[in-house]
């Protein structure tokens, strides 16, 4: 069978290109042992079937980058016969860079010239005849988005070709040739020399001779010709070529400018971008919680009828237990999707509008305070509908270090499950605009945590480096795709555990440890003064947020939480439940992907930022009451 | 004006244009630069500035890319006049 993979940089469309090709029946796995996504599907080439890969987008095959190291890997893997590079035509000349890079692999390969349309609008005309001329391969022009131009692809496929390189200048050509030829016969020398002279290592399954003792000469003699490290020679011939072969295909008419294009005079302005951003931001959340809500009580009560229902029916320690695994199952439905679905669906929908990476840009210099750069903005963002995919979003980070400060201070960011109890106690029985501080409250601390963080992780986070996209129109396909995709770590990671746990925690109801975990706990609930029934919500709450207002209403034995708890204590209890332990879910997702050892000190580090600022609210609210009442 | 001749990006005001020199970075800062097609002899136009050091709008072969300040003072230009 045929196996095509699809290769681009961010935002050329390729997704959505590969949705329309093979449809919804994309089967989505990583590269073995990282977090490096690929989807594959099926389709028709020609007739015969397909294996077409989604592979991620990527502005270069260097090995730095563990996405285009692996990438770089699987297409010289002998796994891909055909590369399908998709370019956003309207940003030819820069998307070229990556398609010379990928012309020396030696595997045959089609140029998709896609958003033709928006070249177009931008007054770019692009002879497609002469570039296949020039690259030895077909080209073909495309608008995924509305479906134009695939058949054109799909039978381009099926006559990809090796193509041509274009030569370098005379003097990096020489040393090339010279290392080429030591090399001897091998299919992709040329790829093979560029490697070695930059001092890459070799991808897996390339072998050649041991490493020739001119390789070292040849290298001294490109860097004494040229006083710049080799990588750097190849990326700035590179950038020349891509230059030069966009002036030969095509002519840019110059343009008026259209509103899109003025959009970002007032969405970046220095000034009005901020108001305007913090309308937006407010939209969402506003849309979310009234969609939430709306699905929450749809939802809700028919699932706990029937958890009451199965507890009812099997009677004894079995029943409870049962009743707890579905009260976990439940809770995924009832509570967690109702405000992840609509928070990740208005979510996606900004980002593939591509106002994203502006609050990036816009809050970058805010987040350098709290030493980590505005591409940390996302995680942040997500963290606010639920802490799983916002642990799942720190990969967008090059960084690790950045990724670590990012997912722990993240995690600290109320989900919706916390805003439950925010609004549930607080904003109930203490009043909105305390609950409302609290979220100011919860920004202060993260920024202050991400100031510690920094002085205790030593080490120079890399500046803001970020590619702002032009607007874009998105289709829904994509959208969906997207919150599919993040939903699945959700469904796939935090719901399992979420089941497996509240069964746990329903045997330990069973077994009558309910004094014993209070009697616990009395280190955390005695100085924060709260009544010593409180422990055993509070554990619960490391199931789920929400869970522990509810298992609030059980150990105090009523509903009504301001006739048995103070004020105070219903600020301290919130403020406690917001901070510490992500919840079991985002544990597991921390676990994955940073390991137990980061994960047990992100948890204990919260539980520590939680006493800390349980206490500070608790002799703060003290010292408020004993003046006023003075 | 000899003196003058070269400057840092993040120096430049919005809407002035020039040809980046060098980059006084690692190896990994100049690997992610070049990402973004930033590389010596590529022109480069300052679109616009976020406000308190935040960062720099940039474009380069018709592509918009946001810097870190940090990261644009890395990048020597020579302004075009």
């Amino acid at each position: 069978m045929l196996r095509v993979a699809l290769v681009g940089q961010p935002n050329s469309g390729k997704s959505t290109l590969f949705n329309s090709i093979v449809g919804y029946r994309a089967v989505s796995s990583n590269f073995p042992g990282t977090t490096v996504e690929i989807l594959k599907g099926r389709a028709l080439v020609g007739g015969r079937p397909a294996e077409v890969v989604d592979l991620p987008g990527i502005y270069s095959l260097r090995a730095e980058d563990p996405a285009e190291r692996l990438t770089r890997d699987y297409l010289l893997s002998g796994e891909v016969d055909v590369i399908v590079n998709v370019v956003d035509a309207s940003l030819l000349a820069r998307s070229l860079e990556l398609t010379l890079e990928l012309v020396e692999l030696g595997i045959p390969m089609v140029l998709c010239l896609n958003m033709m349309d928006e070249a177009r609008r931008k007054g770019i005309e692009i002879d497609m005849e002469r570039l296949s001329e020039i690259l030895g391969i077909p080209v073909v022009g495309t608008v995924a988005v509305r479906g134009l131009g695939l058949n054109e692809l799909l039978s381009a496929i099926g006559k990809a070709k090796i193509p041509k390189p274009m030569g370098f200048s005379a003097d990096v050509e020489r040393v090339l040739g010279e290392l080429e030829e030591r090399i001897g016969p091998h299919p992709r020398a040329r790829y093979i020399a560029e490697l070695l002279l930059v001092g890459e290592p070799l991808p897996p399954g390339v072998e050649i001779q041991e490493p020739d003792p001119g390789l070292e000469e040849l290298r001294r003699k490109l860097v004494e010709d040229r006083g710049e490290d080799p990588a750097l020679v190849f990326s700035s011939e590179r950038h020349a070529l891509a230059l030069r072969l966009f002036e030969q295909v095509a002519r840019v008419r110059h343009a008026k400018p259209s509103f899109r294009d003025r959009l970002d005079a007032v969405l970046m302005h220095r000034l009005f971008g901020y108001p305007v951003m913090l309308g937006v931001l407010f939209l969402l959340f506003y849309l979310v919680f009234e969609v939430g809500g709306m699905l929450e009580g749809y939802l809700l009560p028919p699932l706990e009828a029937l958890t009451e229902a199965v507890e009812g029916a099997i009677p004894g320690p079995f029943g409870k237990v049962l009743g707890g695994a579905l009260q976990g199952f439940w809770a995924g439905i009832g509570i967690v999707l109702p405000y992840l679905l609509p928070f990740l669906f208005f979510l996606a929908f900004l980002e593939d509008v591509g106002y994203l990476p502006r609050i990036g840009f816009l809050l970058d210099g805010l987040m350098h305070r709290i030493g980590l750069h505005g591409k940390s903005v996302i995680p942040f963002l997500l963290g606010y509908g639920c802490s799983v995919p916002a642990v799942l979003a720190t990969r967008i980070l090059e960084d690790e270090r950045d990724r670590l400060i990012t997912a722990a201070l993240a995690v600290m960011v109320p989900c919706a499950a916390r805003t439950v109890v925010i609004f549930g106690l607080v904003g109930r029985y203490v009043g909105p605009l305390i609950a409302f501080s609290l979220y100011l409250l919860n920004v202060v601390v993260v920024a202050a945590a991400g100031a510690l963080l920094r002085k205790l992780l030593p080490g120079v986070g890399p500046g803001l480096i970020m590619e702002i996209p032009p607007y874009r129109i998105p289709t829904m396909r994509t959208i969906l795709l997207k919150v599919w995709l993040r939903l699945r770590g959700f469904v796939t990671v935090a719901w399992p555990t979420l089941i497996v746990a509240s069964a746990f925690f329903s045997l330990i109801d069973v077994l009558g440890w309910t004094r014993f975990l209070n009697t616990l706990l009395l280190p955390v609930t005695w100085p924060l003064g709260l009544p010593e029934a409180v422990g055993v919500p509070l554990v619960f709450g490391i199931l789920r947020k929400e869970l522990s207002l509810i298992m609030l209403g059980q150990a105090l034995g009523t509903v009504d939480f301001g006739a048995v708890l103070t004020g105070i204590q219903m600020v301290v209890f919130t403020v406690f439940v917001i901070f510490y332990v992500p919840c079991i879910a985002t544990v597991a997702a921390l676990w994955k992907d940073f390991g137990a050892r980061r994960t047990l000190l992100v948890s204990l580090g919260t539980v520590g930022v939680a006493m800390a600022i349980g206490l500070l609210v608790r002799l703060f609210a003290l010292l408020w009451t004993a003046v006023a009442g003075a | 004006m000899f003196l003058n001749s070269f400057a840092d990006l993040g120096s430049l005001p919005p809407g002035s244009k020039g040809v980046v020199v060098r980059i006084n970075g690692g190896r990994g800062l100049v690997a992610r630069l070049s990402r973004m097609g930033i590389v010596p002899g590529a022109e480069v136009k300052v679109v616009s500035k976020a406000p308190v050091g935040g960062p720099i709008l940039v474009e380069v072969n018709g592509a918009q890319v946001a810097l870190g300040r940090g990261v644009a003072r890395k990048v020597v230009v020579r302004p075009h006049a």
